[in-house]
């Protein structure tokens, strides 16, 4: 398996000398092509600071960032958003679409903004929207959609640029049961059927037992990692509780 | 506490509408300049006819300063109307805590009265110092004495200014409480959440509103340019015009913000282009929530495109015409004859010649005088061949030739059959053109001669043919008026003095004669009366002109900031998704670009219908040629203020959308 992202002892902090914060305190882990990873953790684990120094929104104190075999902690200004645009995709918890555009447009833009053929846009288009089930509101806007629906575009505005990495921030934070089990339902399809790469940060032990593998962080550490296998979806929900119990001492942070 | 509220809330927002603030300042400056005039001109050591322009001019001003108030008291309170709804979430949170509406009210009535006298105080600040520099250039212009100058304050225009200011932000205070009293919490909560509703209209109902506009406004064109005599005529159709072309310019930014998104739209390479789609989309959607605006501000435009281009040209074309057909300094006649009786009465006698006038009345004018040439001329019946009257003077080639030689004119030559046409003013050059282009031949005296040229040239015989009335003159050979009786002795002078003080105590020495039937035109007179119409015009024009443009500017401008905050969320979302700096750059660029052209493109269209107008209305100052210089002055003008405010608010907004990061 070709190794995806490598990230080699990365520390971030924050604040001076006197309060020092370390929300990232000496991580490092791989991923490989086609896995679906999840990374858990409580509030202030550390593990949105860890997908925002991926995704190049922040900047790592010290360590490294591989993306493909590239150091992505070197990279600066314009070489960041080319690496953005073209090596990553992006789902929010609070969709991020453009207000102003269509659905159609929303994820059109993703590939324009690659200066892609205007030719084969309307078939790429298409096609991930039939993946997604999102044909029906393509000509909608995000105000006329649903959450799940608006994330689901989202999710297509994510992988219709075949990045080599897809990030997920607590994707289906903002939805309703219905809408996040069936939205994690086509990651998986695209993980299995795309081979799409995916990273997704989670505190739901229901979102995160639809991932290949998860990982637990605390206070900026690793605390335990752990492999789906061959297991059944609902033995690994069942070990991920079994390790969030563990990790927070009291059962707050499960659904 | 309210108190603080509302200084903190001033402090947060001076950045972000620094441009607002800035208008405001320019706007009382401005108003306190055009006021206090009269108070700057009292130190002037100028003539009592240049005092008298200088009224006139003033209570022109004050007539306009009326005007300018109503235009500038619609931009606060536009202006207002932004800044509640930008708070709107605000207001919310004030409510749900349990403010009562009075006490946001009065939050609000504090913010009013502290950028009130804010902008008021720095206002009239600038205006005070910027009206020393009026006084310089009103003194200037009049050429009077600034061995007295004095640093002037005008308390009456301090306090029209501060009563102006001060009722229209009353009222923006009224209107303020209105709007807070008529707003429902669950709004103000709500106005914070991104729920842009796209309207989109029909296309083909924007197409057949367009086409109908369209037709409105050529409707329009043709009823201002069939021709000056019909208005005259029929001076509702003026006012008919101007309906129909603002309601027509209100449908096309109607249907265009429909139609621009379509269109756009189908050209997929165009649309699907880098950020095309979402720039295409902000304007589609920032022009349609501001059709009215946009109306108001292009027809706000198109006046001061028309006004500056127009009163520049004027003062330009007054300024020209003295240098061209005032070259020597006085011109003194004596008529033969009574304009009301026919010509048949008229007796020529050396009584009445104008040398002879003088010596009668015990002057001796002509010692006065460097140099001077007299010349007869005379008015012979039926010139022209159409039906139109006019006034022409006939005048034989030697005598225009010496009169020539001494205003430094070139001189003509003639053939036995030939004659020329002298004209300057526009209506009549048009007029004789056709008659020469036809070859028109003139019967005098039982002659018949042919024109020399096609065209009339441009010149004149005398001062008093000179700015503005401009009357018709023929060269006809000697031979042909020999035997005719003159209508007109007239001598033109130059003085014996080299300074412009000499030649003034000499004119008025030549003035205090008491003679009679002496006509006597000069030209510090025509200088004096040209200086006076042409520096009305520029006022008149600027101050117009200036406060339209920067209120028509401040909307666009606040409309687009007033924004910001939905924009960073947007700019945010395109730079997670990879777009560049540049990118982000050029879009933010182009949107604010076209959402500042679409007024200024149709108002430039409205103009040259306009400019073709108002040309008919002055064309007997204004030629066609002169009004390049009038047009670029405009431009110059418009590239500098409202191209101005286009770029600030380009990096105010760029400052705004910039990363966090």
């Amino acid at each position: 398996m070709k190794n995806i992202l490598k990230i080699d002892r990365i520390e971030k902090y924050y604040g001076n000398k006197s309060s020092l914060t370390k929300a990232i305190d000496n991580i490092s882990f791989d991923v490989n092509e086609g896995e679906f990873v999840s990374i858990m953790g409580a509030s202030g684990s550390g593990k949105t600071t860890l997908l925002n120094c991926i995704s190049t929104i922040d900047k790592v104190t010290s360590g490294n960032i591989y993306v493909d075999g590239q150091d992505i902690t070197k990279l600066r200004g314009n070489a960041l958003n080319k690496f953005r645009r073209e090596k990553l995709g992006f789902i929010f918890q609070d969709f991020n679409l453009l207000d102003t555009l269509t659905a159609y447009e929303n994820i059109a833009l993703a590939l324009s903004i690659q200066n892609y053929p205007v030719k084969k846009l309307d078939e790429e288009v298409r096609k991930v929207a039939k993946e997604l089930d999102i044909e029906d509101v393509l000509n909608k806007y995000p105000y006329q959609m649903s959450g799940g629906q608006k994330q689901r575009v989202a999710s297509a505005r994510a992988v219709i640029t075949n990045p080599t990495l897809v990030l997920a921030d607590e994707p289906t934070g903002a939805l309703d049961s219905k809408s996040a089990k069936m939205l994690l339902e086509k990651f998986q399809f695209l993980n299995r059927e795309i081979l799409a790469t995916i990273l997704m940060v989670t505190h739901d032990s229901f979102t995160a037992s639809y991932s290949s593998r998860v990982i637990f962080i605390k206070d900026g550490k690793i605390f335990n990692e752990i492999f789906r296998g061959t297991d059944s979806r609902k033995v690994f929900f069942n070990k991920i509780i079994d390790v969030v119990t563990l990790l927070g001492g009291d059962g707050s942070d499960v659904i | 506490m309210l108190f603080k509220i509302s200084f903190k809330n001033i402090k947060k927002s001076v950045k972000d509408y620094a441009i607002y603030f800035f208008t405001l300042i320019v706007g009382v400056a401005i108003f306190y300049v055009f006021n206090s005039i009269e108070k700057q001109t009292v130190m002037l050591n100028i003539t009592s006819d240049q005092r008298e322009i200088i009224k006139i001019i003033v209570d022109m001003l004050s007539y306009v300063s009326v005007f300018v108030s109503f235009i500038l008291g619609f931009l606060i309170i536009y202006a207002s109307r932004f800044l509640i709804k930008r708070r709107n979430k605000e207001f919310g949170i004030y409510l749900l805590l349990g403010m009562g509406k009075r006490k946001i009210s009065t939050i609000l009535f504090i913010e009013t009265l502290l950028i009130g006298l804010i902008s008021l105080a720095v206002g009239l600040g600038v205006g005070v110092f910027a009206s020393q520099f009026m006084s310089i250039f009103i003194a200037n212009t009049f050429e009077a004495d600034m061995s007295s100058f004095a640093f002037v304050f005008s308390s009456d225009a301090c306090i029209k200014t501060i009563m102006y200011f001060g009722i229209m932000y009353l009222i923006v205070m009224v209107f303020n409480i209105f709007i807070i009293g008529k707003c429902k919490l669950i709004d103000l909560m709500q106005a914070g959440r991104k729920s842009e509703r796209i309207r989109m209209k029909n296309p083909i109902v924007c197409i057949i509103v367009f086409i109908i506009a369209v037709f409105m406004l050529l409707r329009a064109y043709y009823m201002v340019t069939d021709g000056i005599g019909k208005i005259i005529r029929n001076p509702d159709n003026l006012l008919v015009a101007i309906i129909l072309g603002a309601v027509a310019t209100f449908l096309i930014f109607w249907s265009v913000s429909g139609l621009l998104l379509k269109m756009a739209m189908a050209v997929k390479k165009v649309y699907y282009n880098g950020l095309n789609s979402f720039m295409i989309r902000q304007i589609s959607s920032k022009v349609n929530t501001t059709v009215f605006s946009m109306t108001i501000i292009c027809l706000m435009l198109f006046i001061t495109i028309c006004v500056l281009s127009v009163s520049t040209s004027i003062k330009k074309s007054l300024e020209d015409r003295i240098e061209k057909y005032c070259k020597a300094d006085i011109e003194i006649s004596s008529g033969f004859y009574d304009y009301d009786e026919t010509l048949d009465d008229l007796k020529f006698n050396g009584e009445n010649n104008v040398f002879h006038l003088y010596e009668q009345a015990g002057y001796d004018v002509k010692s006065y005088f460097d140099e001077y040439v007299e010349y007869y001329t005379y008015n012979v019946y039926s010139l022209s061949d159409d039906n139109e009257e006019d006034i022409a003077e006939v005048i034989t080639l030697s005598d225009y030739n010496k009169a020539a030689g001494l205003m430094g004119n070139s001189p003509i030559e003639l053939k036995e059959d030939e004659y020329v046409i002298l004209a300057t003013n526009g209506v009549h050059v048009s007029r004789y053109n056709k008659l020469l282009s036809k070859n028109h031949v003139l019967e005098i005296n039982h002659y018949s001669l042919t024109p020399k040229y096609d065209k009339c040239v441009d010149g004149v015989i005398a001062l008093s043919d000179g700015p503005g009335v401009g009357i018709t003159a023929y060269i006809v050979p000697d031979i042909i008026l020999k035997g005719c009786e003159p209508t007109r002795d007239t001598v033109i002078a130059n003085y014996a003095a080299k300074t412009k003080k000499e030649k003034r105590e000499i004119e008025d020495k030549i003035r205090d004669m008491d003679v009679e039937y002496g006509y006597m035109t000069s030209k510090i007179e025509a200088y004096d009366a040209n200086v006076g119409i042409g520096t009305m015009f520029i006022f008149l024009g600027s101050y117009l002109g200036v406060v339209f443009l920067i209120s028509g500017a401040a909307i666009l401008a606040l409309k687009e900031l007033s924004e910001s905050t939905d924009n960073i969320e947007r700019y945010a979302v395109l730079r997670k998704i990879g777009a560049d700096e540049a990118m982000i750059h050029h879009s933010l660029f182009g949107q604010i670009g076209i959402f500042f052209a679409l007024p200024l493109v149709l108002a430039v269209i409205h103009s040259i219908v306009g400019i073709k107008f108002s040309m008919m209305v002055v064309s007997m100052f204004v030629r066609k040629e002169e009004l390049i210089s009038g047009i670029l002055a405009t431009s110059g003008i418009i590239v500098a203020i409202y191209g101005g405010y286009f770029l600030l608010t380009y990096l105010c907004s760029k400052q705004i959308i910039k990363s966090r990061v």
